[in-house]
């Protein structure tokens, strides 16, 4: 059986609107991004194409510019847009009033 | 044997008769015109982009002088035509002179009418018909004081939205309880009456103006009901009047314009009368196109050709107010015999609304949403039976046939005959074959040769959809390459009205500016930032969240996520207090690489971006502030060694190079800005491949400009020789001033300077000492709100959430 375990990570306005901060965790970053309208995703903090860090890209609509070279990344599907192939893994949040929470049941299958 | 053709007014409609007469008749008419407005033939239609400054009168005039002088027709300027002699067949002016005429041509046009109540005629009090009355309007605006515009029709708030972007303070004052009740209906007036008051601008509806009142001037208004409305300026746009008077005078048949037949005679059949002071099929016109029908059906009539006669057809309003998109065309009362289809979306602010009869189109209002308007105004023409798509015709073209279609299918799938211009009255078939016919490539062709998007220009978005679908790939939109795919405007554009309206914000830009997207690209964002910010140096918030990585966190990013740091070393000169802090910091953070770059500094790479704020802590405490090798501003100026050591040098290359990179450092510029400065012409610092250069010599200082070495290699250009040190800083801060304020966002100087011209760049920073200095003085201004070096601000806390990570996760719970 899989559980969700929501981890508990701060509160949205840690993160500035068009921005993004990371979570540390065992197995790699996580970056949370936050949009112009205040929609909240995480994905892993390492671009498909020769993984550069997306937390540091710039945030427009529902997606990332990579900061190394320019792929575009869906922050809702963690798809590489446009012409450019590749993904990287989603992670799932839970906003609740002010606070966020990602859900570790992945890390938590591979740590195990 | 040449006729002598006389024209008495010299507006849009004549212009536009005579263009159609030398096509048809070359040589059959020896032509004079008499024009009261001392001036040429211009697009009155964009006298409210000229008021709002987002076009000049140049950029407005549709015959310039050469084009009266290349068809051989005398234009008198500045001549009213006080009396027509029929019996006599001449013309006399009110300096007196007198011509005679074989046919003669009335287009008078209309006035203004002024509502006769007290106080009508005080100075401050102006009608809005010419550039006069725009050039007296944006002298009034200069005093930034209150404004009232009497009239919610579409002069009155195009008048209103104008003189608002000139920062006057704005009312209207409308007497009908909504707004431009002629063309819409009270849904669409409240949607514009509210976009209109976003704009800032107060509107009054219901105000029945009763005076004007004002001591030698105008001070206020007074409405019926007592409420005073304070004013230094009152525009009345409140209708206008058929110029007829001339016309009844020289006995004439009038009723409320000049009385014509079908083919726009008047009872004397050697007189023609047309545009607005014409009365035919007993209605007057107020818009183009009808009056561009006229002026064929004259031309026609001249040239001796029987052919069609004109006739009535609807024309659909516009507002001319950018960011405010409304259409409305034909009739939309209320009717037992009518049904009426309607959309409303009020998050979008979006509102249709079609009127129908047996099955057909008969009028249509669309605010906030008007692409479909060219197609239901070709339903509406041809009548066509709507019964079959009446589900799904308010959503308009894309959703008939199935699967909504793209905008360019959308245009394909126009019939040939479908109108695209309304002020021209051009229609599809036409634009596409004259492409094809005369293998026109660009958007300003296509206006010379069909008319299409030539006058108000809101087709301009079709015509150059179908020049895509004509040419394919071979079309090159306009030359003018859009920003980025959120919006359709060029980085100029852009510019320009960043500027015109006063835009000090990003998401001001991407509203007024209609953006695409909702919060833009990593392409425009940073540009428009950019812009922003050298055009508003103290009053625009900088956005990090638009800035690259790089200028983000003020530290290059590194291929491992890692991060480059490089302080500034003035003119490359440094010491063993600076090497020693250097060396320092690089053992206590753990530095893995330390390089010598090819700017005269020292870089240190590999450095975590935890590590950033403390690592710039210490440098900071050694003197040390940030050497922007990551900004699009300004970099290094090297130098080399000058008159202070080297047995050839001439001036004192360090100390000049120092001191301009102590006056520049921290500034903006649209792309990164290399300097050096050269002590002879051996050049040992090469100032000859940089954005700009100085290679001093005895008698002085050679500035060079526009060199490139990278992507690019390219030696520079001369700028001009000065004499002294201050000289050249002046010069060259003048120089990157002029290209901070004109550079499209990543363009490097050599190809902004190919761009604009080199001596365009010399006349104005070497021969106008005025331009150079006022260009010096707004560059010292924005050094006061930019030199700040970011790593001292980081240091003491901004941006903290940058350098740490929001949370750890440990691995306990994460195993959870
Ligand atoms: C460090 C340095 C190489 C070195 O080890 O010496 C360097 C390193 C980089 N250069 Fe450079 N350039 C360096 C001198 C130059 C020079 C020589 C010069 O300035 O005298 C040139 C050619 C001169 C010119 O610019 O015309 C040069 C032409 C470029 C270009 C091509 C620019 C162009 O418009 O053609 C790029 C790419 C760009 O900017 O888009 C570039 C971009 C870069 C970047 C920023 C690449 C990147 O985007 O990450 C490199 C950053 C590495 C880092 O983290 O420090 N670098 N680069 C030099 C830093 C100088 C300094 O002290 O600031
Ligand atoms: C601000 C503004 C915005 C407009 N926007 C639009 C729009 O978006 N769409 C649209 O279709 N229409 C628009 N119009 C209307 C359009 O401009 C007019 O319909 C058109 O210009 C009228 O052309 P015309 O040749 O009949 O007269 P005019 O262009 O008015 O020309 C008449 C000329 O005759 C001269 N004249 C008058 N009497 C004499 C005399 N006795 N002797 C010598 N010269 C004389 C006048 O000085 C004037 O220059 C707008 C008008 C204004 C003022
Ligand atoms: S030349 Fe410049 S951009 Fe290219 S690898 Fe070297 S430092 Fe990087
Ligand atoms: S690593 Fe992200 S685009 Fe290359």
């Amino acid at each position: 059986m899989s559980t969700m375990n929501w981890i508990a990570i701060g509160t949205i306005t840690d993160i500035p609107q068009r921005g993004a901060r990371c979570v540390a965790t065992p197995q790699g970053k996580i970056a949370v991004f936050r949009t112009a309208e205040d929609r909240v995703f995480a994905i892993e903090d390492h671009c498909p194409h020769k993984g550069g860090p997306l937390s540091q890209g710039i945030v427009h609509g529902a997606a990332v510019t990579c900061p190394l070279h320019n792929w575009v990344i869906s922050l809702e599907t963690g798809k590489a847009l446009g012409a450019d192939d590749g993904a990287v893994k989603t992670i799932p949040v839970r906003v609740d009033g002010e606070r966020l929470f990602i859900a570790l049941e992945a890390l938590a299958d591979r740590a195990a | 044997m040449t006729e002598k053709l006389v024209i008495i007014g010299n507006g849009m409609a004549p212009g536009r008769m005579l263009e159609h007469l030398f096509e048809k008749a070359p040589g059959q008419f020896d032509v004079t015109i008499f024009n009261a407005e001392p001036r040429v033939n211009y697009d009155r239609i964009m006298l409210s982009p000229v008021l709002s400054g987002e076009k000049t009168f140049e950029e407005i005039v549709i015959h310039g002088d050469g084009w009266y002088v290349a068809n051989g027709v005398t234009l008198y300027k500045g001549h009213k035509i006080v009396a027509i002699d029929r019996a006599a067949r001449t013309v006399t002016s009110d300096h007196g002179v007198t011509e005679s005429y074989d046919r003669l041509v009335i287009a008078t046009g209309s006035v203004p009418f002024i509502i006769p109540v007290p106080g009508h005629d005080l100075p401050g009090v102006l009608s809005y018909r010419d550039l006069d009355d725009v050039q007296a309007m944006l002298l009034a605006a200069q005093s930034r004081a209150k404004a009232v515009v009497i009239g919610g029709g579409l002069l009155g708030l195009e008048a209103a939205a104008g003189l608002s972007m000139q920062g006057m303070d704005v009312t209207v004052l409308h007497v009908m309880p909504t707004l431009m009740e002629r063309q819409l209906d009270p849904a669409a007036g409240y949607l514009l009456q509210k976009a209109v008051e976003e704009r800032g601008i107060k509107v009054m509806t219901k105000a029945n103006t009763k005076a004007i009142v004002g001591n030698g001037k105008v001070e206020g208004i007074e409405l019926a009901d007592g409420t005073i409305v304070p004013a230094t300026l009152v525009v009345m746009a409140v209708g206008i009047r058929p110029n007829a008077a001339l016309a009844k005078d020289a006995g004439l048949t009038v009723n409320r314009g000049i009385v014509v037949d079908a083919g726009m005679q008047t009872s004397d059949p050697d007189i023609f009368a047309l545009g607005e002071c014409a009365e035919v099929g007993g209605q007057v016109y107020g818009l183009v196109a009808p009056l561009y029908e006229m002026a064929r059906v004259t031309a026609a009539r001249l040239a001796g050709e029987e052919g069609t006669g004109f006739v009535h057809s609807d024309t659909p309003t516009k507002l001319k107010v950018t960011g405010i998109d409304l259409f409305s065309l034909g009739d939309f009362a209320d009717g037992d015999d009518r049904q009426e289809i309607v959309l409303r979306d009020a998050s979008a602010g979006v509102y249709k609304r079609l009127v129908l009869k047996d099955n057909r189109i008969i009028g249509t209002v669309l605010y906030g949403e008007t692409a479909d308007g060219a197609w239901f105004n070709d339903l509406k023409k041809k009548g066509t039976d709507i019964s079959e798509m009446r589900e799904t015709l308010i959503f308009g073209q894309a959703y008939q046939g199935g699967s909504p279609l793209d905008p360019m299918a959308a245009v394909a799938a126009l019939p040939d005959d479908a109108e695209i211009c309304g002020c021209n009255g051009v229609c599809k078939g036409k634009i596409t074959g004259t492409i094809t016919a005369r293998r026109l490539t660009s958007l300003d062709d296509v206006r010379a040769h069909t008319k299409a998007s030539a006058s108000c220009g809101s087709c301009t978005g079709l015509v150059e959809k179908l020049m895509v679908l004509t040419l394919g790939d071979t079309y090159n939109p306009a030359a003018v390459q859009p920003m980025c795919s959120c919006t359709t405007l060029g980085h100029d554009e852009v510019r320009r009205l960043i500027k015109a309206k006063g835009l000090k914000a990003i998401p001001a830009v991407m509203q007024e500016l209609e953006w695409k997207t909702s919060c833009g690209c990593a392409k425009c964002r940073p540009a428009l930032n950019y812009y922003l910010v050298a055009d508003w140096p103290d009053e625009y918030a900088d956005d990090y969240q638009s800035r690259f990585i790089n200028e983000r966190v003020h530290a290059n990013i590194q291929k491992d996520g890692t991060y480059s740091v490089v302080p500034r070393m003035w003119g490359g000169v440094t010491n063993s207090h600076e090497l020693r802090a250097i060396a320092d910091v690089v053992d206590k953070f753990d530095i893995p690489m330390v390089k010598v770059t090819g700017g005269q500094r020292i870089d240190m790479l590999g450095i975590r971006k935890e590590d950033l704020p403390a690592v710039w802590a210490d440098l900071g405490q050694a003197g040390f502030v940030s050497g922007h090798a990551y900004a699009k501003g300004l970099r290094t100026v090297k130098t080399c060694v000058g008159s202070d050591w080297c047995r050839f040098g001439t001036q004192d290359s360090t100390g000049l190079g120092i001191r301009i990179e102590k006056f520049m450092w921290g500034s903006w510029t649209p792309a990164k800005v290399k300097m050096a400065v050269s002590g002879c012409p051996r050049n040992c610092s090469e100032a000859t491949c940089k954005d700009v250069g100085v290679i001093c010599v005895d008698s002085g200082f050679e500035i060079h400009f526009a060199g490139a070495a990278g992507l690019d290699i390219k030696g520079t250009e001369v700028l001009g020789q000065v004499k002294t040190e201050d000289e050249a800083l002046e010069h060259i801060v003048a120089l990157t001033q002029m290209y901070r304020e004109q550079g499209r966002y990543l363009e490097r100087i050599y190809k902004w300077a190919k761009r604009v011209g080199l001596d365009e760049i010399r006349r104005q920073i070497m021969d106008d000492g005025e331009k150079r200095r006022a260009y010096y003085e707004r560059f010292v201004f924005s050094q006061k709100f930019a030199q700040v070096d970011p790593w001292s601000e980081r240091v003491s806390g901004k941006d903290k959430h940058e350098f740490r990570p929001m949370a750890s996760v440990g691995f306990a719970e994460a195993a959870e």
